[in-house]
């Protein structure tokens, strides 16, 4: 609690410094400072307006259904596209990378601020800043060279016995294992780290009162946990979550090496069909005309809402907890 | 809780363990381990399963078992759910460490097969695809013009900014800013991509040049640096401040000699740990730089290569020798992330900001 209270305050000291004198040295900094921030909101405001702008002029020239059609035919004349294949694709797979990583990822928060014996916890939090810190396409590469041929088996397994499940069919239990669960998977150690580091944080805030009272009864550590760590941290994690959702919605290169995308539609995760937003984007740019270009854009501009409503109502979870202030990763 | 001082009540009737309750020896948890790992070689040999991950995987519910059974029958059922919470948490953490174990082993012993002075010196002009031999020095040249223009045009947009919301921030403009900076953090890469292309390209009608990947990635660099810099100038004492301007020190250059030295060891660290967020980043240039086999030394005039693409690309050809290129360039990647990232830490360590505490 002491340190909250010595935190120094934004400076308001100037107000009487400079009351009388107005000086150009002043004038010029602080403009160019504020300068510096409306810039920052210009360029977001200028992002959205840019892509509505041309996605307008795509969507209103699609011959399918923009949101119901199955396939991506921007290029053909007239051309027809949808993005029900890559909106399913795109939540599917951060579902799955959500379901993975939110749990292991309280884990290591839990082992790192609970658990861990007090030397380790500082080079285990390195680490983790350094799973964080792997560019995405080697993510990528490692996925599609490494983890896909050695999914094969777990694929095989799922389909055998939980194949009755539909979820977890497979239509060839043999093939390679590019398929949306697999980008998922690969999402999921991607988002780690940042769960991890925010969830981390909002843990070490837990007021050690509490802890102690908690002890003191003559709770075992878990019961610790789940009675006084766990519920002050809730909406922490919720936040946290909603940050690595964030991530993985927008991941590019990652799932565009392990996925065999095919505008089907399939509720069999294991089957190598199914798209991405960001995906589709780089697949077709490359043999996309000026039209297309167009219809990819409006594509992208579906992704940035989405991402933007995750994005900002998890940072507005972390605002209204002002007490976890320092967890802005 | 209920449970707990239940148990202190029933206590007195069983005088000998008053205060302490029966525990397992401080060995258990590694006997345990032990002797579930001993069984599933032995079930794993039995049964004639051939993945080690299957014998792991055997060993750690063995281990989750036996310990629970083991600490109800001892302990009592509070202290067993609570070894099992602590081997859940370790698990959890092994789980986490295996992929980042097995991603750099592979890069690295991928990577070092043809790295060599060749490689990181030659281009790829006039190698053939499948073909062996090649480099990635054109694609080194491109990612270090790009991400350096990036970083001229964000770090002083960021800093400044950050001096703003510290220092003159105030009302509604300083929220907004506040807000959609945090915002802006998330943004998808390729949507920055697409903005330039929407915006540069389309709009103005230039074509695919290093600059236009690095506007895309100033864009993504902004609100990092914007965030790490605030963070710093708010560990600058407040009475630095005071200090100065009672002094009669006009108050930019408080900010600019007295707080912004005071912080500039972590706000380099955040600048650096930026550099190397973007570094990596290949969804834009695929957009806007294109990739090229040919050294392009020029970043505003015609396609660049950058080196996250090239292992795109060298993915893409799909054969031998291109994966081996690929893991190449890899290795050399997160090299150039890492000693980033450690160069970062080093300076925040050196220069930690004095606060007196």
């Amino acid at each position: 609690m002491a340190i909250t209270t010595q935190n120094p305050t934004p400076p308001t000291a100037a107000k009487h410094a400079g009351a009388n004198v107005t000086r150009p040295g002043d004038k010029i900094f602080s403009g160019l400072s504020r300068g510096s921030g409306i810039l920052l909101l210009v360029v977001m405001a200028s992002i959205a307006i840019f892509l509505t702008i041309r996605a307008i002029n795509a969507i209103s020239k699609d011959h399918g259904n923009f949101l119901t059609t199955f396939e991506w035919n921007a290029n053909a004349n007239p051309p027809v596209f949808g993005i029900a294949v890559l909106a399913y694709g795109t939540i599917v797979s951060s579902i799955i990378a959500m379901a993975i990583a939110v749990p292991i990822a309280v884990g290591i928060a839990l082992f790192i601020s609970h658990y861990a014996p007090r030397r380790l916890a500082s080079p285990l939090s390195y680490i983790v800043d350094l799973l964080a810190a792997v560019p995405s396409i080697i993510y990528g590469l490692w996925g599609a060279l490494f983890l896909v041929p050695h999914l094969t088996g777990l694929n095989m397994w799922l389909d055998e016995y939980l194949g009755w499940t539909v979820v977890f069919e497979k239509e060839d239990p043999q093939g390679a294992a590019r398929s949306i669960f697999t980008v998922g998977i690969l999402l999921a150690i991607m988002i780690l780290p940042i769960i991890t580091n925010v969830s981390r944080e909002v843990f070490r805030q837990v007021p050690r009162m509490h802890e102690e009272a908690a002890l003191a009864l003559g709770a075992t550590r878990w019961e610790t946990i789940r009675m006084s760590v766990l519920p002050f941290a809730r909406s922490g994690i919720i936040s946290a979550s909603m940050l690595g959702l964030g991530r993985a919605l927008g991941e590019t290169m990652a799932v565009a090496t392990v996925l065999s995308a095919a505008p089907i539609l399939s509720v069999h995760v294991l089957d190598p069909v199914g798209g991405t937003f960001s995906q589709n984007i780089v697949a077709k740019f490359g043999e996309a005309n000026e039209f297309g270009r167009d219809a990819l854009i409006a594509s992208g501009l579906v992704l940035f809402v989405i991402t933007l409503l995750v994005n900002g109502a998890a940072r507005a979870i972390i605002a209204k907890r002002k007490e976890y202030s320092g967890a802005n990763a | 809780m209920s449970h707990a001082v239940a148990d202190k009540r029933s206590a007195p009737a069983v005088p000998q363990r008053a205060l302490a309750q029966r525990r397992l020896p401080k060995w258990a948890p590694a006997g345990m381990a032990a002797g579930a790992i001993a069984l599933a070689v032995g079930i794993g040999i039995g049964a004639g399963l051939d993945s080690k991950l299957q014998w792991g995987l055997i060993a750690v519910l063995l281990f989750v078992l036996g310990t629970y059974t083991i600490a109800t029958a001892v302990e009592g059922r509070r202290q067993a759910k609570d070894r099992v919470a602590t081997s859940v948490v370790w698990a959890s953490f092994i789980l986490a460490a295996l992929p980042l174990y097995s991603l750099i082993q592979t890069t690295v012993s991928k990577g070092v097969k043809i790295l060599d002075g060749a490689f990181l010196s030659h281009s790829m002009n006039g190698v053939l695809t499948i073909g062996e031999g090649g480099g990635v020095y054109h694609a080194i040249i491109g990612t270090l013009e790009q991400v350096g223009i990036a970083t001229a045009i964000a770090a002083p947009i960021g800093m400044l900014t950050a001096v703003y919301l510290v220092e003159y921030g105030k009302g509604r403009l300083a929220l907004a800013v506040t807000f959609f900076v945090d915002v802006m953090t998330g943004i998808p890469s390729i949507v920055a991509g697409l903005f330039i292309l929407s915006t540069w390209n389309l709009l103005l009608g230039f074509g695919p040049s290093g600059f236009a990947g690095a506007m895309a990635l100033a864009i993504l660099m902004m609100p990092v640096v914007v965030r790490s810099t605030e963070e710093m100038l708010k560990l600058v004492p407040n009475e630095l401040r005071e200090a100065s301007l009672a002094l009669g020190v006009p108050k930019w250059r408080t900010i600019v000699k007295v707080v912004i030295p005071t912080a500039i060891g972590g706000i380099t660290t955040g600048v650096m740990l930026a550099v190397a967020r973007i570094a990596g980043e290949s969804a834009p240039i695929a957009l806007l730089v294109f990739g090229n086999n040919l050294i392009n030394n020029d970043p505003f005039n015609g396609p660049q290569a950058s080196l996250p693409f090239y292992i795109f690309q060298q993915y893409q050809n799909g054969n031998d020798a291109s994966y081996d290129r690929a893991w190449a360039a890899a290795l050399v990647l997160i090299a150039f992330v890492m000693i980033l990232n450690l160069m970062a830490r080093g300076i925040a360590r050196w220069k930690a900001p004095k606060t007196g505490r």
